[in-house]
């Protein structure tokens, strides 16, 4: 009976997986539950919203153009009287895949060169980490720009651009994290066993740096959202007639000294409110893996 | 770089310019008064070699050299940053050290906090706000960054506040944040507690010895953030209706005006490697353990 007890009594054996303590972390992280409920709700928005949303989000309505606030129009109406309520909730769906697929494959790219030039280092990784740091000079808005001007607009564009852009960045901290794991002895065993480069690369080390490649992931949506919504409110990015938020601001600001208020402030109040929301997800996401 | 950005990937300048129903041989001709049917190479040289000898081409859209508006718009930006960076260093940099001083106290968490959220938002949403409160609502400031020609300094001076304050909340949060944790590092070193157990005035503590410390790191991220500025100073002028570089590479872009849209980019570069450069000195100077060649 005894040994029962003590058994009982003492603290049971921490059986959860690195993983499951991350987890476990990030749920009791007011940050980042808060910034994961402000995403969902926009998800939820470009998902579902124009199946709810009062009015059709692309139907003009010239008579009743520039309402102000109202019952009828909750956020009043625009230039065209296309209801604002109905084009802010619709409006989240083209940015939100925009920029996660931007973000993924500045990822996937990122990562697989950073796993090359920190696997590999020597000459390879000398000439490409300057390379990068060339690119990483120039401003993304600067970049985006030219590449656009060149190759015409399209959404595809935007993702390819803004993800070759951010993959550097993504590249770098790769590198850096393989550089450490690379003289560990379960890279020396795999070398041992004369597993190839790639394998090597690809399925001993990859794993092991997959906490620094998240948390860098979810901080780079954060700045791709900013980057796309700023493309769209230039005229570069997302195109007419999409209800998105940063092409609505653009055709509407013009107006804003005749007191038209409501046809840009509830869209910027959505941009600010994503990218807050992204932003406190990507702290809350770093937080529970150094902790 | 630059220069393969503009003229290669446009393909046929000619025909981008003139549109897809004009005439070929009307194509042909403007293209060979651009001169932008000579080989890539010599097309390059040229470019160069002009731009060393201060003649940066001549705009598609105007069709006059491009030098005088660069040079116009570049002033233009430079006030505009100028202002922008005059109020965010000394404000930041004070932010970051009450911060500091007031270490996880509630007064440390609104600094922290508040510079965080609004550094990460997007400057024309930012923008868009404070025009609405500043300019439409208080009417307070001029919602256009245009003042009459001819008006003097400070009636200058209050046109620009609005567009520099995107600007500044923007770097606002990079710099107090620098500034924090240089503090907080200083605070925490043991010449600090030296400087203290010497028993100097707190006051002197601060200014003589952890100051000078804290400030080195937060100037190497205000030299990194002129990279930044001029992207933000693009969509901040369009916001604006800011006749300055970036606007003007903005509407380059738009128009497909490559010389002057080369001639902007080429400037900013120059202007960003200038800026490394002050702040490579200026580190220098502030830093002793640095200065190197001549005191050895």
């Amino acid at each position: 009976m005894s040994a029962t007890d003590t058994s009982a009594t003492m603290p049971a054996p921490d059986t959860r997986s690195p993983w499951g303590e991350v987890l476990h972390s990030l749920l009791r992280s007011c940050t980042f539950l808060t910034g994961l409920g402000i995403l969902l709700f926009w998800i939820a928005c470009a998902l579902f919203g124009e199946h709810f949303v009062p009015y059709d989000p692309l139907a003009n309505d010239i008579i009743n153009a520039l309402m102000p606030p109202s019952a009828e129009h909750w956020f009043g109406t625009d230039q065209l009287g296309r209801d604002v309520f109905s084009r802010v909730i619709v409006g989240s769906r083209d940015i939100l895949t925009v920029a996660p697929l931007a973000t993924l494959l500045a990822t996937v790219a990122g990562t697989a060169l950073g796993l090359l030039i920190g696997y590999f280092r020597g000459i390879v990784d000398d000439i490409v980490s300057r390379v990068l740091e060339a690119f990483m000079a120039i401003p993304v808005v600067i970049i985006a720009l030219l590449a656009i001007v060149a190759l015409g607009t399209s959404k595809i564009t935007v993702i390819i651009v803004i993800g070759l852009s951010f993959a550097p960045i993504i590249a770098r901290t790769v590198r850096s994290a393989v550089l450490a794991e690379r003289e560990l002895d379960y890279v020396a065993a795999a070398k041992l066993r004369h597993e190839g480069a790639l394998h090597t690369m690809f399925v001993e080390i990859l794993p092991n740096v997959i906490p620094p490649i998240l948390v860098e992931t979810t901080v780079r949506l954060g700045y791709a959202i900013f980057a796309v919504a700023t493309l769209s409110f230039m005229g570069f990015g997302i195109q007419p007639p999409s209800p998105d938020w940063g092409l609505s601001i653009s055709s509407n600001y013009g107006m804003i000294g005749g007191g038209f208020w409501w046809t840009v402030l509830f869209d910027a109040l959505a941009i600010a409110s994503l990218v807050i929301g992204v932003n406190l997800l990507a702290d809350g996401v770093h937080g529970a893996f150094n902790d | 770089m630059v220069f393969l950005g503009g003229q290669v990937l446009p393909g046929n300048v000619g025909r981008a310019i003139l549109g897809p129903f004009a005439d070929q041989r009307a194509v042909d001709t403007l293209n060979h008064s651009l001169g932008v049917d000579r080989p890539l190479l010599v097309q390059y040289g040229t470019w160069i070699w002009n731009f060393l000898h201060g003649d940066m081409g001549t705009s598609y859209i105007f069709r006059a050299p491009v030098a005088p508006f660069v040079i116009d718009a570049l002033g233009h930006s430079m006030k505009l940053a100028l202002v922008a960076f005059v109020l965010v260093v000394p404000i930041g940099i004070l932010g970051g050290v009450i911060a500091a001083l007031n270490l996880n106290r509630p007064l440390d968490r609104i600094i922290s906090l508040g510079g965080l959220s609004v550094t990460v938002l997007p400057e024309f949403v930012t923008g868009i706000i404070l025009i609405l409160i500043f300019g439409v609502w208080l009417r307070w400031l001029p919602i256009a960054a245009a003042w009459p020609k001819g008006t003097g300094f400070f009636t200058q001076l209050y046109y620009l506040i609005l567009p520099s304050l995107p600007l500044f909340l923007v770097l606002y949060g990079y710099i107090a944040r620098m500034a924090r944790s240089g503090m907080i590092e200083a605070l925490d070193s043991d010449y600090t507690r030296t400087a203290v157990l010497k028993g100097l005035p707190w006051r002197t503590v601060i200014w003589r010895h952890v100051l000078r410390n804290a400030l080195l790191p937060t100037i190497t991220v205000i030299a990194t953030q002129t990279g930044y500025l001029i992207g933000g100073l693009v969509v901040i002028e369009t916001l604006f209706r800011y006749q300055g570089i970036g606007s003007l590479i903005f509407t380059a872009a738009r128009g497909k005006d490559f010389p002057m849209l080369e001639a902007g980019i080429l400037t900013i570069g120059i202007v960003y490697a200038v800026a490394t450069l002050i702040a490579d000195f200026l580190y220098s100077v502030l830093n002793p353990r640095i200065r190197l060649g001549a005191e050895q």
